[in-house]
């Protein structure tokens, strides 16, 4: 099963950098149910961690813990280095992580600049700052931007509402936003659930380009192709815990699978939880 | 196939100009009355007509910011009523009148302000809660007016009923001029300031509000409280209007309030629509009323239209938002 050589061990350039981000020994209960289970998590800069396991495996609850929609009851999670502990979702959006949440958190009826810079609105200076007055050119044009160099190119018209989007331009805006203020993590729950098949190329182009600026992307994903497509690492979730990371290049999708229901063990050799990845393709090399 | 693309494209410029048909309509009936009799297009009485909007215009305004949340305000006229009594009560009692004002305002905003806190903190639907809100604003009148009408003393208390005369001929109330300023400034903090954005965001898509970060309950709150206090300007230009404080007054201005809005092209589920349209769905009913008066038509075919134009607003508000 593993096709891996010797070469591609030697090629990891990068072995030895420290996670970025962590997590040790989380546990969350709800009542009776255990959501988390001493699960660990490591996230290396660079790289797009894809985060699979079964319906009820705990995922969700894990990226709940990381992005401070819940608070785990042990374990410690580290940011940098420095532990970190976060009770709502803005302490950590105040720590440079970023969440492209499934539901996109978006108000329809508001325009793209305005969506992207919800809650974060950018006030014009001097006195009409005093007045508290948004500075919508300066949005305008950094909204602009930033869809321009994600490539973007299909949003023609930045004053438009984002109910008149397609499903993909509108996970655009939302991958957009994470993008924008994402200082250190973007976190993406299921993007491509709910898009067809050119739409979630688009996205996983999306997801390219953000690592390829070195930030870290997190997906969450049952869709096995855009994990293979995309992902430097796969970590393996099943019962609230973590089972393993495994290396794309050195598995198959079934074997993931299998991983995942918990058929197959994962052998010593495809694991790379302790390892950091290769992301030389860092820079945007194809 | 065509003439279904047209329709779309119809549609969302109605859509994404949710004034352009309140306006249509109101240009409609201006034309309407105009040619049906030859009273109705003169200068007077546009000035009387808008005159006739200044109270329940102003306390659509309020009801406007709350509708745009996703709440209703079935208390506005009655805490504005509130308002004219103590406005009174306190000059006629020997407290200079501006200060009664100033008085009249905060007791104004205090009382939307624990309806919005009533909305936030239990939980309950703003239709409720500003239900409830309505009988105890309304007991507290009668008990506070022990049932009385109380003559205004003239003075600050009735000095938005003076007028200003533009070319010596144009009538403006001084009501009208701060009805006008207070659309000017509340049109200026919806579409400039974050704040507004906030508003439409909580109104549009609470969750998505939350999860980037906009303090839901604190913008609720502090929507009705500057709602509370136009209801408050809204009670001072009452008293110009007509100079006596009456518990019986306006008891139907909250339902009148909701049609200007909603005849506006504001969206009752909140998020869409705005001020703008408040002020022209307040002319259109207040030049159907006029109009129809001047044809000779029953008032209760001018209520019966009124209510026709509200469904309408709304059965039109739908369709144009129906996702293709």
């Amino acid at each position: 099963m593993s096709t891996a050589t010797q070469d591609d061990t030697a090629r990891r350039s990068t072995a030895g950098q420290e996670p970025i981000m962590t997590g040790r020994g989380l546990v969350k209960r709800y009542g009776h149910v255990t959501a988390i289970n001493g699960a660990d998590f490591d996230l290396y800069p660079g790289e797009v961690l894809a985060i699979v396991g079964d319906n009820g495996a705990g995922k969700s609850s894990l990226i709940k813990a990381l992005t401070g929609a819940l608070t785990p009851d042990e374990g410690t999670i580290t940011l940098d280095g420095k532990e970190v502990k976060f009770h709502s979702p803005l302490e950590a959006r105040r720590q440079g992580i970023e969440t492209v949440y499934q539901t996109l958190a978006v108000a329809p009826a508001l325009d793209i600049a305005s969506n992207l810079f919800l809650g974060r609105e950018r006030r014009r200076g001097g006195i009409l700052g005093s007045l508290r007055l948004l500075d919508k050119k300066a949005m305008r044009a950094a909204a602009r931007d930033e869809l321009n160099s994600l490539g973007i190119a299909t949003i023609q018209d930045i004053s438009q509402p984002v109910e008149t989007l397609s499903g993909g331009q509108r996970q655009a805006v939302a991958v957009a936003r994470a993008a924008m203020f994402g200082s250190k993590v973007v976190i993406m729950d299921e993007p491509t659930a709910a898009l067809g098949v050119r739409e979630t190329g688009q996205v996983l182009e999306l997801i390219k380009r953000i690592s390829g600026r070195g930030l870290p992307v997190v997906l969450i994903s049952h869709d096995m192709p855009a994990v293979f497509e995309v992902s430097d690492r796969i970590h393996v979730h099943r019962l609230g815990r973590r089972t393993g990371v495994v290396d794309p290049a050195r598995v198959s999708m079934s074997d993931v699978v299998s991983f995942i229901t918990g058929a197959q063990e994962i052998p010593a050799d495809v694991d790379v939880t302790n390892r950091a990845p290769d992301v030389t393709h860092q820079g945007g090399a194809p | 196939m065509h003439r279904g693309r047209r329709g779309e494209s119809a549609r969302r410029l109605f859509a994404r100009n949710p004034v352009l048909g309140p306006t249509a309509a109101l240009v409609l009936a201006i034309v309407f009355f105009s040619l049906s009799t030859s009273t109705f297009f003169n200068i007077d009485n546009f000035s009387l007509i808008v005159q006739q909007s200044v109270v329940i215009g102003t306390l659509a305004l309020g009801q406007t910011l709350i509708i745009l949340t996703a709440g209703i305000d079935l208390a506005n006229a009655a805490i504005a009523v509130f308002g004219t009594l103590l406005l009174t009560r306190l000059t006629l009692g020997g407290l200079p009148s501006a200060m009664a004002i100033v008085a009249g305002l905060v007791a104004c905003t205090i009382a939307a302000t624990v309806s919005g806190l009533l909305v936030t903190r239990i939980k309950l639907p703003p239709f409720i809660v500003t239900l409830g809100m309505l009988a105890v604003m309304t007991a507290v009148t009668n008990l506070y007016s022990t049932g009385t009408t109380f003559a205004v003393p003239n003075g600050t208390l009735t000095w938005l009923g003076n007028s200003l005369y533009l070319f010596g001929r144009v009538q403006f109330t001084m009501g009208m001029l701060l009805a006008a300023l207070l659309f000017v400034v509340m049109w200026f903090v919806l579409s400039k300031t974050g704040w507004g954005r906030h508003v439409y965001a909580v109104g549009n898509e609470p969750e998505a509000a939350r999860l980037t970060g906009i303090h839901i309950d604190r913008t609720l709150v502090s929507v009705y409280a500057v709602a509370g206090l136009i209801y408050g300007f809204a009670a001072w230009m009452a008293l110009g209007r007509t100079p006596t404080a009456d518990p019986n007054a306006y008891q139907t201005g909250n339902l009148d309030s909701i049609t200007a809005v909603v005849i506006g092209g504001t969206s009752l589920f909140g998020g869409r629509g705005g001020v703008v349209g408040t002020v022209v769905g307040a002319l259109i009913v207040a030049i159907l009323r006029s109009g129809l008066t001047q044809m000779g038509i029953d008032s209760n075919y001018q209520n019966l239209a009124t209510g026709v134009l509200v469904i309408a607003a709304v059965a039109f508000d739908q369709a144009t938002r129906r996702r293709a």
